[in-house]
């Protein structure tokens, strides 16, 4: 009887052990999204990312995800990944930030990631990046290809990142047509694909021929297709959506990162840190150039090519804010801290920043 | 101001009034049978999600727009059985219809994300259409809004005019009496919720179909409620569901022009003003005949037959 | 054939014990089969999302502070039902209560010193005018019912979406942490202005106590009280209710504030407890879904204790699939709508004696 107790315990325990095996050798590695992956937007792009990172290493690395977690609620979510065996844990969200603060402070163990914020602990890092320098290129396009100088802007929520981005197109137009006016509209969603339509409509009435956004649905390029004017395409390569109207899009690439840190992981060299990569570091890709004429094709692939080789910083200045003052001066640069907490909009805009 | 401006204006609205109306009709007949559903924007986004899978599938808006339509009036038969079948509470298990049918819509849309396909085709009939400022607005919307248009009259006349409307009414303002009379209280509250069904799918299949051409999860945007609410709005009475989203979609487009016109007030003050303009609406409609509209005397009560 | 039904005098006291068991187990049943059909283990997930939830701690604690807020604001909806009153807009009595409540602990907040300037009064206080700014913000659609007859089933609804665009506008402008880099979010609350932790590094706070509280009392309110009685005789006979001189008007505005009242608790105990700052968003719906609960408990404060836990834990077991599964949240989504329908379907067998008639109607 005793015997039969022994086999039984030892058979479990090879089990369980068998198991523990397999498991070290697997990095986990656990995605919690804010919206629906479903959403072909910011959070598809960063599963596209999941996808590639599981392509890349294989079975060396098992990924999940956690999609749809509100921000508020989310510690939870980052949690449970911890307690079920995931070594690292990857947040895409601005709000949850001070939820996974709090979570990476538990697990010290446990290597956390946190898109979009600014507070690190040792075992979390920040990344993010400078999708202000795609939007530099859009806005030099914009002025070369409207007829009415005038662009319509679909913009979700005044951030920093979303100002920064409006004034990096701002700046990249006024570089090539000083007259250049931008009319923005906020939506107040990252994701309403009626209301984004809406807004366009409304950009397209009031005189505006191109129509660029900051909101994750491909519904206001559609409208600009449907009214025969032009527009970009956001977070992924939205041509199919808009095949006469797009001039090219601002791509999310975060495959390469998650690649890089995953390993980091494997071989124990991560160290807690902050990336901001942009063109250059391929976190941000710009999608074909069409639907427009040679020349401007060839000064878009130049400025892209500058500032890939940092000869072009779209913040360099001078610069001049909207009320008159001096924002950066001549032969100086906004420095990043400052591009990361922005809040104000270059000379040229007319609106007000929704405060 | 710019004839053109006006003229495109209108036709946002209409465009964004559209699905409140279609689906807020459909809800009003199943209230006015004494059946009040909150799965409206469950079926909705079912609506969306079948609408534009089989109009993917098959390449056709129409086929599309009628599973939609199917699609909705499914939802709404298994709400029936819950709430007249079994006289399960209406109004959580129109709230779990709703959560049942986020899912659902999830699970069906999933391969058809990031697809595209071309809108529906506005209606255009030379020389009409080109006139300036009404040309568009009358003649140049797409088909269902002439549907929907059509839809309330039919509802507004049957609801009226007709014995099987004043059945209707009879069983949503008194069931038992009703009963005694003879009237089949279950069989016409079915047929009036599965008439809401259809009318909440067509609404969705609307969004994937014309309004944005293509499915995204969650897509209806919380629509289902602003239908219901028109219903509260509109009293009941289906000319005025449509002046109701007029308004609801005037508020929202006025805004976003507002916006681009570069007004300067905050964001979130001008998202925040249809729904403002809403109850203001209603605080005036009430303020001249108050308690002149009530809801159906049987709303959210079941019916049981005492034998 | 169709289904008669049949009403009991008294609920069955056996049905009332068995039908939520068997619709449980039905709704196991038909998850079961979509699991295995969609080629997984459909044992493995009833263990991830039924047994894992209830068999550790942190996932214990993590139910307990998922389930308190629904069942909090339901249980003050409850109220308002059971007065065929329809206040269907407590997530903006939520947000409301949760603003002005955190307003206190910003107010106290020194932020040169990044220090606080109050003491052990701060959390009471906050919670205080969380419950006052719930109700205030409900007496909105009570007072436009009483005076001009509004609905107040679209003016609270309403509402909702006014109180979100007013939390966003705050927090993105006036009270936005200086040293934030301008992102949309408040400071972090001091500790002074933070509900306590109940367990030694556990996320289990002390407003899951208050909502304990809360249960309790309700229960002998409705069942032992005079108001409680009005309330009860309100909605299931309004003439007789009039007849014996209770005031229409009274009632209204008291279950009112006792609603909306109690989710603006719900909704400080959220940002104080859990978010420990305010941020454009505090609430994954809690209002809506605290319908649901309300309903579900059948409009009875026990009920609503049980029917909350329930729908949190498929919150937590829907999450666990989503990780040791991979199975999809949108199918969580349509297992809790499969669930929640089997639920109030079983309840048919509580209340009426259902007999299966064959053949031509009488």
């Amino acid at each position: 009887m005793i015997n039969w107790f022994r086999t039984v315990a030892a058979v479990a325990l090879s089990v369980s052990v068998t198991g523990a095996a397999v498991a070290a050798d697997k990095v986990k590695v656990g995605f919690v999204y804010v919206g629906p992956v479903g959403d072909f937007g910011y959070s598809y792009q960063h599963d596209l990312g999941r996808q590639y990172l599981q392509k890349q290493l294989g079975d060396k690395v098992e990924t999940t995800f956690l999609e749809n977690v509100a921000e508020t609620d989310s510690a939870r979510a980052f949690e449970q990944l911890a307690r079920s065996g995931y070594q690292l844990i990857i947040g895409t969200s601005f709000g949850f930030m001070e939820p996974e603060l709090k979570v990476a402070k538990s697990f010290p163990g446990i290597k956390f990631e946190h898109a979009t914020g600014y507070k690190r602990a040792p075992n979390l890092s920040t990344f993010s990046a400078r999708f202000y320098e795609g939007r530099y290129i859009i806005g030099q396009i914009a002025a070369k290809m409207s007829k009415t100088h005038t662009v319509g802007y679909v913009a979700s929520f005044p951030i920093p990142e979303v100002v920064a981005g409006i004034d990096a197109f701002m700046l990249g137009a006024q570089s090539i047509d000083p007259t250049m006016k931008v009319k923005i509209v906020w939506v107040n969603s990252w994701f309403d694909p009626g209301k984004e339509a809406d807004a366009a409509k409304a950009l397209l009435a009031q005189g505006a021929d191109i129509i660029a956004q900051h909101t994750d649905s491909a519904a206001p390029l559609q409208e600009a297709e449907k009214a025969g004017k032009l527009g970009f395409g956001q977070s992924s390569d939205m041509s199919r959506f808009a095949p006469k109207a797009i001039l090219t899009s601002i791509e999310d690439n975060w495959g390469d990162y998650y690649v890089q840190e995953t390993k980091a992981v494997m071989d124990g060299t991560w160290k807690s840190h902050d990336t901001w990569g942009g063109l250059d570091a391929g976190m941000v890709k710009m999608g074909p150039y069409v639907n427009m004429p040679d020349d401007v094709k060839k000064m878009a692939e130049d400025t892209e090519a500058a500032i890939k080789s940092g000869k072009l910083l779209p913040f360099k200045g001078p610069i001049t804010k909207q009320d008159g003052t001096v924002a950066v001066k001549d032969g100086e640069s906004l420095p990043d801290k400052e591009i990361l907490g922005l809040n104000w909009y270059v000379k040229g805009i007319d609106d007000k920043i929704p405060q | 101001m710019n004839p053109d401006i006006v003229q495109l204006v209108l036709v946002t609205i209409v465009t964004a009034a559209t699905p409140l109306f279609i689906a807020a009709v459909g809800e009003l007949v199943a209230e006015r049978s004494g059946v009040l559903n909150l799965g409206v924007e469950g079926m909705m986004i079912v609506g969306a999600s079948v609408g534009f899978a089989v109009a993917y599938m098959t390449d056709s808006t129409v086929l599309g727009a009628l599973a939609g339509t199917a699609s909705g009036v499914l939802m709404a038969a298994l709400f029936a059985v819950l709430v007249i079948g079994l006289a399960a509470n209406q109004v959580a298990s129109g709230l779990a219809l709703t959560i049942f049918g986020i899912g659902v819509s999830g699970l069906i849309g999933s391969g058809f994300v990031g697809q595209k396909r071309t809108a529906a085709q506005a209606l255009w009939i030379p020389g009409l259409s080109d006139l300036p400022i009404i040309g568009r607005l009358f003649f140049g919307e797409d088909l269902f809004v002439y549907a929907g248009i059509a839809l309330i009259a039919l509802v507004a006349y049957f609801i009226s005019r007709t014995r099987a409307g004043l059945t209707l009414r009879a069983v949503g303002d008194n069931h038992t009496s009703a009963h005694v009379l003879g009237l089949s209280v279950g069989r016409i509250r079915l047929l009036a919720v599965l008439f809401g069904g259809g009318c909440a799918g067509l609404a969705g299949s609307y969004l994937s179909l014309v309004y944005t051409p293509f499915w995204s999860p969650g897509m209806t945007a919380g629509r289902g409620w602003i239908a219901l609410a028109l219903v509260v709005f509109a009293s009941w009475r289906p000319w005025r569901v449509l002046g109701g989203a007029l308004l609801f979609g005037g508020a929202t487009v006025l805004q976003l022009h507002a916006q681009a016109f570069g007004i300067g007030l905050p964001g979130q003050l001008l998202s925040s003003v249809p729904y403002a303009a809403t109850v203001l609406a209603l605080i005036v409609l009430s303020w001249r005949n108050r308690r002149g509209a009530a809801a159906p005397a049987m709303l959210g009560m079941p019916f049981i037959s005492d034998r | 054939m169709r289904i008669d039904l049949e009403p009991r005098a008294e609920p069955s006291r056996w049905a009332s014990i068995a039908a939520p068991v068997v619709a449980l187990l039905l709704a196991i049943a038909i998850g079961g089969v979509v699991v295995a059909l969609l080629g997984k283990s459909p044992v493995q997930a009833f263990s991830v999302y039924f047994i894992d939830p209830l068999s550790a701690s942190w996932s214990l604690q993590a139910l307990a502070v998922k389930a308190s807020p629904l069942i909090l604001i339901a249980v003050g909806l409850s109220f308002c039902f059971r007065a065929n009153l329809w206040n269907i807009g407590a997530e903006g009595q939520f947000i409301v209560g949760g603003a002005l409540g955190g307003w206190l602990a910003l107010a106290t907040h020194d932020g040169a010193y990044q220090q606080s300037l109050g003491g052990w009064w701060i959390l009471p206080a906050m919670m205080l005018l969380g419950i006052v700014g719930g109700a205030l913000y409900a007496m909105i659609p009570a007072i436009l019912r009483v005076t001009l007859g509004v609905s107040e089933i679209l003016s609270s609804l309403m509402l909702v979406y006014i109180a979100g665009y007013g939390l966003d506008y705050l927090v993105r402008g006036p009270w936005r942490d200086p040293q934030g880099f301008n992102f949309p979010v408040s400071v972090t609350f001091d500790p002074e202005a933070t509900l306590p932790s109940l367990i030694a590094d556990g996320r289990l706070h002390a407003g899951v106590l208050l909502t304990l509280a809360a249960v309790l009392i309700a229960s002998v309110v409705l069942a032992k009280t005079m108001f409680g009685y009005e309330v009860r005789l309100f909605g299931a006979a309004p003439k007789a209710a009039r007849f014996a001189g209770f005031s229409e008007r009274t009632i209204t505005l008291a279950v009112f504030a006792i609603s909306g009242g109690l989710a603006g608790l719900a909704g400080i105990i959220e940002v104080s407890g859990q978010i420990n700052q305010l941020q454009p968003s505090i609430s994954p719906g809690y209002g809506f879904t605290a319908i649901i609960v309300a309903f579900l408990g059948r409009l009875a404060p026990f009920g609503i204790l049980l029917a909350g836990l329930v729908l949190a834990l498929t919150f937590i077991g829907g999450e666990g699939a989503q990780v040791a599964m991979k199975l999809p949240l949108d199918l969580t989504s349509a297992f809790q709508g499969i669930l929640l329908m089997c639920v109030l379907a079983a309840d048919v067998f509580t209340r009426y004696r259902v007999r299966i008639v064959t053949g031509a109607a009488r």
